[in-house]
Order: C-alpha cells, then structure tokens, then sequence
C-alpha cells in the first residue's frame, strides 16, 4: 500500500521517509508525521475496536483528546498499550499493533458482541449478572473483563529509566499555541524566567493546522520564528513533548517530559522525566477541544472531528478521505470545506445545522441547510450517509462540528467549577482558579485568532508586572478574528439507530436517556452509571455533550444541571515515570553498618530492619541450616565471648545545662540523680501512657547524655524529643543531635568479654569489676589512642560491654576485636541469637512494646516516678490501666519440652473452651533456647506474675494446634544477675 | 504546599511532617486538681476545623525546627508560619 491519501503542503519532512509496521504491515510515513497522519495517508482508515462492543473504529482526532485510535507502540519488553496514535510521533522502524479484537482487526470474532448490545445498555452488569450470586466473581466478571478491554501489558519488567527533576520559574506558560506564543515572548521581554511547555513536538498550537495569517506571515511561520526567538533568550525554557499534567497548591505543577518517545530506542537515556515546576505565576493557554454531534452510526472509521480534518490535510498534507462531506453547527465547520477544496480534495456536502446561508463559497459543495445526519453505512470504514431528509450521499469521510469546549481542565485542579458561557455554549474557567494562574485565548473562551493573541499578551504582561518586572510594550501581533458563531446542536434524532456519546466507553444516547429514566440525576451519578467519560480520555470529547443530553432529558438548562470538575492527570502518566528511579532495590536505599563488608566476608546472611541490613547469623563450617548457626552463636557467647554490631540502634546526644531535667520529662523513671559515668536503662511513654520505647542512656558529663534508642524507634523518639524540647519546654537549655551515622558500636558479650576487651582497650582505663563495674561507662582509648566510647550494658545477659568507636573505624574495630579474640574462640554473632538470648534473659522488645502495652503491663509500673511530670504520666494512672488482674509479662514453657511454642497463640485456662469470651492473654516472643535446650516463650497472661507455675493451654486456631504451657519467670538465664556483674 | 519557613524561606511540604491542631503545645499541668480530665482533653479530643486552622508542622529533612503554620484546610492557603518556640513561649510555656 502507497501513501494513496498524501496530498501537497504540510509541515512534514518529504525528503525523510521513514518505515513502520501496523499489525505487521510494512507502511511509510515521513519525519514530522503522527502515527495517526501516517496510517491516513496509507489508507488505513480502520485502526481498532471499541471498548464493550467492538466495533470498527477509526481515528476520530488529531490530539490528545482522542478516544478511538489507542494502539499498542513497540514489541517485547518495551511494548506500550492504549497509547493514542494521534500523538505518537512517527520514527523509523515503529511497530504497532491494534487492541481489542480477536482474530484479525477486520474480522474480530468478539464483535458478537455488538449483536447483543440491546442485553448491555448502561449498568448491564448491575442488572444482568446479579443469579446466582456466586457466578459473579468466578464466571461473569472474568468473562467480562476478558471481552472488554484495552491492550495487553508486556508482563515483562519495564526496560526504560525514567527520572524526576525540579524546575523553578516566574512564569509558566502552559500551551505554546497563538496565545501561549505571545505570552511567553512578552514575559521574556519582560527580563522574567519563563518556561514555556507544550505537549505537542511542535509548538504552534492550531497555527499548525490552520492556515489563518499571523503579522503577514504563515500562521505556522509566525509560530516558528517566535519559537526561535524565545528559543535564543537566556531567561527561556522551551519545553516541548512536555505535558503539564496537573496544578497542584502554591504555584506548583506536575509536567511529564516525553525525552525519547520518538527515537527507536532511548539509548540508555531516561524515557521520561517527571517535572515538579514551581511557578511564581503560570498563564493557561491549553487552547480548546472540538466537540463531535452525535447522530445514528456516527462511530464509523471515517467519520472525524472537523478541526482534525484540518489538522490532518493543513499540518500532515495528508487528506482523511477522498469524497468528504461536513456536518456542522456552527461557522468553523465551513473552514474544513474550504481548506479541502483548497488543496483540491472534493467535498461533496456541507450540512449545517442551522437554517442559515452558506458562510464562505466551497467549490462543488451542495449546502444543505437546517439538516442533520441519521444513519451511516460501511462496515469497517464510512460509504455513504443518510441526511434527515432521507438522501444518502456516497462519501468515505465525514467531518464534524459541534463547536469547540476551552480546555478548562487544570483551572479544576484545586476544585475551581468551570462557568457557561452562552456566547459560545461551553464552559469557560470560573473565577476561583489555581493560585497564580490566569487563563488566555481559546482556554479562556476567546476562540477566534486575534482575541486569543491580544489576550495571551495581556495576561502575561499582568502576571510580570505583579511580579515587579517592567512590561514589554511591544504590541500583539496583527491577526484577523475568524467567523465562529454558531448554534448549539448535540444530537440528532435518529430513530432507533444507536448515536454515541462517548466513543472509548461505548455510550450511546440512548444509554444517557435511560440513566435518566432511571432517576440519576446527578452528572456525577451519571458518569458512574453510563461510564461516561472515564479511561484514558477522561472524556474530553464526550463529557459536555452527555451533560448537555441529560440537560435536555430533564428539561433544565446545561449549567443548572450542573457541571463536572476535572482531577489530575491531564492526560495518562506512566507508573514508570511516577516511580521514577525508585525501583527494585532502589525503591527504599539499604543503610549499611560500618561492619557490612566484614559480615559479607564471613558467611553472614542479611535481614532488612528498618533502612538497615543486619547480619541474621554466620554460617561457619558445615552448618546446614540456620538453627545450626543460631545455636552455636549462642552457646559460643553464653559459654566464651560473641561480638554483634549494634550500630543500627538509635544514638541520640542530649547536651545542656538543662539535660538531666529533659530527661526526666520524656522518660518515665527518673534520670536527673543518675551519676556520671554510669548509665541507666529508661522507658518512654506516649502521652496517652501507652509504654513505646525503651533504652539506654549513658550519663557522659554532668551536663552530656548520650541516649539509645530502638533501631526501629530512632527517627521517632528523636521528633518527640524536638517536639518536647520546642513546644513543650521552649526554655529549657538542651540540645540534640541524632548520632546514630556517627558511631560504630559493638556489642561484646560472655564470660571472657572483658579479657578480650582488654587487649584492645589502652592501659589507662582499669577494666576490672570495681574499676567499670555493671552500668558504668566512659570515654576511653583503644588500639592505642582510637577515641572511643565504652559502656558496660548487657542485652544477653552475660558480662558485657559495647564498645563504640567513630564510624569510620567500624571495619577495623571488628577485625581487631575478631583478631583479639581468637585466643577465646570468639564468633560474631548476627540479629537471631541477640533475639534468642534477650528471650532467654527475658527483656521486652519490639513483639512486647506493640503499642497497647504500659509499665504495669511490663511488671514496671513502679519505674513511673510519682514525684516527677514525665510525657504519659497522668494519663497512665488511669485505673482501667492499672487493674489488678490486667494481663503481665511472665515467661512460658510447653509442658513435653518437645513441643515447639508458637508466637500469637493465646492462653486459655485448662477446662475453658477456647474463644475470646476466655481469653487470658497472649504469647509474644518464642526461640527454641539451645541453653536449656527446649522451646521458651514471653508473653502477657491476666495476673501473670501470681500465677507462676499454673499450667494453661496455649492455643492457635490459625495453626491448628492446641499445647500445655507452664507460666514461668521471664528471666529463664541467671535470674539473680549474676553473670552480668560478674 | 510550599511552607515560608521563617529562618529558611519557601520550603516545599515534602520536607515537612504533618502532626496537626497546635493545641498539643497546651500541655495541662500535671498537679492541676483535674489534670486526669484535662489531660484527657488534651489527648483525645481535637478540632478539626474546616477553615483556617494553627497545625504543627517539623521540617524533619530540614533544620528541624517545629513551626506553627496557620493553614486553611478548605484552601491550603497559608497565611502565617511561626516557630513553634516563639508560640510556646507567647502561650506561657517555659520549662
């Protein structure tokens, strides 16, 4: 196939043809064409099937309003479904592909489905499908979603970057049509940074399309030359294939910039790129939508909007169709026929609508006046129509004009109601519009060529001078304003022949009047019903005409029926672009410790923990499976020496003359007395007494803490604290610096820590018991002058210190700890047997503090001093907090010692049936204890520390199973302490 | 939204975490005869005004300074931003 509809003219590149494939036909086009031009000019007037019914549908505009003609763009991975060839900007070597049928394009097997469109009127699914009830979501649905539908994803991961940048500008101009043009040119003059952004590859708006003059010149011409001008001034950003996408608060606006689309490959280079513009101001010159008429069988390939016509035979040199007839309601219709005739294309008819003399003379074509069209014929592309006074005539093109709507839509973005306008029977922007936005030209309803030009320059020279800039006195260019009256026309009867509002979700008039009947009165109730106006359109060429029906159904007028507001996105925004480089592993970065390669290197296997990767355990030797290396972790700390990197815990350095005193406000227990030199485990309360943090905090000087804080909790403690500090108690001298990055800290553990710890630590630091003994701590020296920090803190239970030293040491601290400590067999052990011993010791953590849980809960009630305020305090002193047989922390053992606890079982006493009616608590924390060598628990039971060594059955319903367990201590390991201050 | 930070000039909310009413900087005194009822107030029950509103905003992945911005909820128009000390302090608080 030849390109059998390219006429002369255009803004294409002749000498540059360029090959494409459509359902693997080979096709040319040239440089500077759309796929949609392109397709046109081969001829190929079928391009897909529609939405519910598929049927044949063709391309139905030149933009980005377009409903029908949604094709699926390259092969393979990069494969785009439900993209509009109508701004998919040709290049050499595209493949697409139609959507929607089965079978060939031509012969789609669904299109039985037409067959049965009077079984699927608007909300079929509601009425059709509702017996038997279960049919819904095995079989109907399925069905359903298997016969509607757009493309097919790839399901293969994106191979396309994309990436997010920030823009900063005092003027956005958003369209670089006529009036954007002059509007950006005279903020430019005017010394103010201006971005000018387009979604088009060329700026010119409708001055590409049209063949109206500008100062003398070509309307394109003039578009070209004020698009270099502004393309050579510093203050400038000229962003073309760039979609403003939404108007967000305070001036600011989401863009996507489409930087390879139309390259055969990216290159390596991001596809896209999501702008985030902050403007100072922004001028909305998004130009206007045409709209169709609807009428019987107006869905045919070949039928088109009438200003796409234009588009297609001014911009692309490429003619829609051979024989043309024109349905309008209104004088721009004429232009259609007249620029036809002009490159020499017959035009066989022009209906208007109204009863009115021909607007211009058009050469061969009959006027027929006060008349509409009532049916069309032509299976896959358009062959005749029938005029409502029964004359057919033979055409394979028919454009249409219903008038055009201002594209209003980013003006409803901070939920602006667009207001009607009678002059031109559309919505214009109402007056409550985004922050810093004016809106010029045919957006704002000025839809002829010299008002949008002389506009677009007044509001930009307003929203500079607002600005404190000096406004170019320049005048707007000279243009004529073309004729544009019209009457308004939305459908025309056509007997029981289906006209189609909405052509991408299949609504028909009829649909509409039934909605109606049916009692939804509400536009938004309409939508919903009928699905008008929804998917990747968003209605843009349905959704006034559909209103204006409804209006006419319920015999009020347009605006008292109502008025639909429009949401972000303007047009559809790739996931990718939305993710941007945030993908895979780089959605969330890892925050690695000082001691990570070092892990890696000796068997460590990773767990996330928050940001954080921390080592789970070491696999040593043979060890097959991770209990294997858990156990020996273990056993090799409780009976030598383990070392654990305990970097991630929060560190927060509290310094002032006021420090002790905050301290004693955020935690519940007391801290002002706390010696230096020694630390003290503390709790933390949320102010309504919920226990939600708990730690360490070493006294360094009289006036320097240094706190710990949950891995977990580190970024939160930290804001309450700011918040306590700014808010609560402005005058207090404190000061906070989260340290956590600054510090690599160890946790040295078992009988022989401290002669591990003294080959490493200097000689003038007494190691001995009474020299540090248990919650000491201090600033000190090691390997021979390396700062350090040493505090004498015990997760596990046994003698043991953490050692902290800069970050920057943290690798060579673990070597020389490993290396000091061969003598002791000393192992590194990971986050599971730190788990596994603080279970063993019985200490709360994350499973116990899960946000429901107080002191009194813990068995530390008493820890809340009743002689200081503290965050939480009174709040926790409320009696149903407080209850006698309120549910504490105790440990558990299952009776045969064989059995394996299960962490969420609940207890209910022996006898009792299991429901929640018995409930008696739950278990936390469960670790099979190499120590004692059988499963332990934690866990909270009603009175639990007065029923020590009552059996209860420990019951999961999830699991299925049901076991005795002993109510024990917490404390299963050295109850008395011993160790730890050994 | 874009915050006017007072020390830092125009910062974009991304920055900032939302906490809400700025009443929270009431905190009841705790030797108060009703300080069980007040604190309960203080906790729980909280405006929710559909119109201009003082909330509590921390510019977390900034200076860190807890600011009271003054914000209409219907608008997002932000008419006031002041740091939460200088509030605090105005309210009668201290240490």
């Amino acid at each position: 196939m030849s390109q059998i509809n390219r006429i002369k003219g255009g803004l294409i590149d002749r000498s540059q043809s360029l090959d494409f494939t459509f359902n693997g036909k080979t096709m040319q086009g040239h440089a500077g064409d759309t796929l949609a031009s392109a397709l046109l000019a081969n001829g190929q007037v079928l391009v897909g099937r529609s939405f519910k019914y598929h049927r044949p549908r063709g391309i139905f505009t030149a933009g980005s309003e377009e409903p029908n003609a949604l094709v699926q763009l390259r092969t393979g991975a990069a494969q785009e479904p439900n993209t509009r060839a109508t701004v998919a900007e040709l290049f050499d070597g595209l493949a697409a592909t139609s959507q929607n049928h089965r079978g060939p394009l031509g012969f789609d097997m669904m299109a039985v489905t037409d067959l049965l469109s009077p079984f699927l009127s608007a909300g079929f699914y509601y009425k059709t499908f509702m017996w038997p009830k279960a049919f819904w979501e095995k079989l109907y649905e399925p069905a359903i979603r298997h016969s509607a539908g757009l493309g097919r994803l790839s399901m293969q991961e994106d191979p396309d970057t994309y990436d997010k940048g920030f823009l900063h500008c005092d003027l956005l101009v958003i369209g670089a049509g006529p009036s954007g043009l002059v509007a950006a040119l005279a903020a430019a003059r005017s010394g103010a940074r201006v971005i000018l952004a387009d979604e088009d590859f060329a700026p010119g708006g409708r001055l590409n399309a049209e063949t109206l003059e500008v100062d003398g010149m070509a309307g394109a011409d003039w578009a070209a030359q004020t698009v270099a001008e502004l393309a050579s001034m510093d203050n400038v950003r000229l962003m073309t294939r760039t979609t403003i996408y939404g108007a967000y608060d305070h001036g600011i606006y989401g863009a996507l910039e489409r930087r390879t689309d139309h390259l055969p490959g990216a290159g390596g280079k991001p596809r896209q790129i999501l702008w985030r513009i902050y403007s100072k101001r922004a001028v909305l010159a998004a130009g206007a939508i045409e709209r169709p008429i609807a009428f019987g069988n107006n869905d045919r390939p070949g039928i088109m909007l009438a200003g796409a016509v234009r588009t297609y035979v001014n911009r692309y040199g490429v003619t829609p169709g051979q024989r043309v007839a024109v349905l309008t309601n209104n004088d721009d219709g004429w232009r259609t026929a007249a620029d036809l005739a002009a490159k020499g294309v017959e035009v066989r008819a022009i209906i208007d609508t109204r009863d009115a003399p021909a607007v211009c003379d058009v050469p061969g074509a009959r006027h027929v006046r006060g008349a509409g069209v009532v049916d069309t014929s032509g299976r896959s592309a358009l062959k005749r129509i029938t005029l409502t006074d029964g004359q057919m005539i033979d055409v394979d093109c028919l454009a249409v004009s219903g008038g055009w709507n201002p594209a209003v839509h980013l003006t409803c973005h901070q939920r602006g109601r667009p207001v009607w306008n009678d002059d031109i029977s559309a919505f214009v922007p109402g007056r409550d519009l985004p922050q810093g936005m004016v809106v010029a030209g045919a957006a704002n309803g000025q839809l002829t060529l010299a008002a949008a030009l002389a506009e677009g320059r007044e509001a930009a020279n307003a929203q500079v001078k607002d600005l404190g800039f000096t406004a170019s006195r320049k005048a707007a260019p000279k243009a004529e304003d073309e004729a544009y009256e019209g009457a308004p026309k939305w459908h025309i009867a056509s007997g029981k022949t289906r006209a189609w509002v909405d052509l991408q979700n299949d609504v028909t008039v009829k649909d509409i009047k039934q909605s109606h009947q049916e009692g939804f009165r509400s536009v938004e109730h309409l939508k919903r019903y009928t699905t008008t106006g929804m998917a990747t359109d968003q209605g843009k060429t349905s959704n006034i005409p559909a209103m204006a029906i409804m209006a006419e159904c319920s015999g009020k007028s347009i605006p008292e029926t109502g008025t639909t507001i429009f949401r972000p996105p303007y047009t559809p925004i790739p996931i990718g672009a939305l993710a941007g480089r945030a993908r895979g592993t780089d959605f969330r970065p890892y925050r690695l410790t000082p001691s990570h390669e070092w892990a890696k290197a000796n068997g460590a296997t990773f767990i996330e923990v928050g940001n954080w990767l921390r080592a789970q355990w070491f696999v040593k030797g043979s060890e097959a499976g991770w209990r294997d290396s858990v156990d020996r972790e273990v056993l090799n700390t409780r009976q030598s020496v383990g070392i654990c990197d305990v970097t991630t815990l929060g560190k927060i350095d509290v310094q002032g003359k006021d420090a002790a005193e905050f301290l004693n406000k955020v935690y519940a227990n007391g801290f002002a007395k706390l010696a230096v030199g020694r630390v003290r485990y503390g709790i933390m309360l949320r102010e309504d007494g919920i226990c939600y943090e708990d730690g360490t905090t070493a006294r360094m000087g009289e006036n320097h803490f240094v706190m710990t804080t949950t891995t977990a909790n580190a970024v939160l403690v930290f804001r309450r604290m700011e918040f306590a500090r700014q808010c609560l108690w402005p005058d207090m001298d404190v000061h906070l610096i989260s340290t956590t990055d600054a510090w690599a800290q160890f946790a040295v553990a078992g009988p022989n820590a401290r002669k591990l710890l003294s080959k490493i630590v200097d000689d003038t630091q007494d190691m001995s018991n009474e020299g540090f003994p248990f919650m000491a701590c201090g600033e000190i020296t090691v390997c021979g002058g390396t700062p350090a920090r040493l505090f004498r803190i015990s997760f596990s239970g046994e003698l043991a210190y953490e050692i902290a030293v800069p970050a920057r040491y943290g690798n060579s601290m673990i070597e020389a700890l490993v290396k000091a400590g061969e003598e002791f067999d000393a192992a590194p052990y990971g986050l599971e047997a730190l788990g596994v011993m603080r279970i063993e010791k019985g200490h709360a953590a994350g499973n116990e503090l899960d946000g429901r849980i107080t002191a009194h809960n813990l068995g530390m009630g008493r820890m809340v001093s009743s002689k200081k305020d503290c965050i939480g305090k009174t709040l926790s002193e409320r009696p149903e907090m407080n209850r006698e047989d309120a549910e504490k922390m105790v440990g558990f053992r299952p009776v045969d010692r064989s059995q394996k606890l299960i962490a969420g079982s609940h207890f209910i006493n022996k006898g009792d049936e299991a429901n929640m009616a018995n409930d008696q608590g739950w278990m936390t924390s469960v670790a099979y204890s190499p120590s004692l060598e059988h499963s332990i628990g934690l866990g909270f039971i009603k009175s639990g520390d007065t029923r020590m060594g009552e059996i209860v059955r420990a019951v999961s319903p999830v699991h299925n199973i049901e076991m005795e367990v002993e109510i024990v201590s917490a404390h299963f390991i050295d109850p008395e302490g011993e160790r730890l201050r050994a | 939204m874009i915050i006017d930070h007072p020390l830092l000039g125009p910062r974009d909310a991304a920055e900032f975490i939302y906490l809400g009413d700025a009443a929270l900087i009431d905190r009841p005194d705790w030797q108060d005869e009703d300080a069980a009822d007040k604190f309960y107030e203080y906790g729980y029950l909280r405006d929710n005004i559909a119109g201009k509103m003082q909330e509590l905003w921390y510019h977390e992945q900034g200076d860190r300074s807890w600011l009271v911005v003054t914000r209409d909820t219907l608008t997002h128009e932000i008419t006031d931003v002041e740091m939460a000390r200088n509030v605090a302090r105005a309210r009668g608080r201290s240490k």
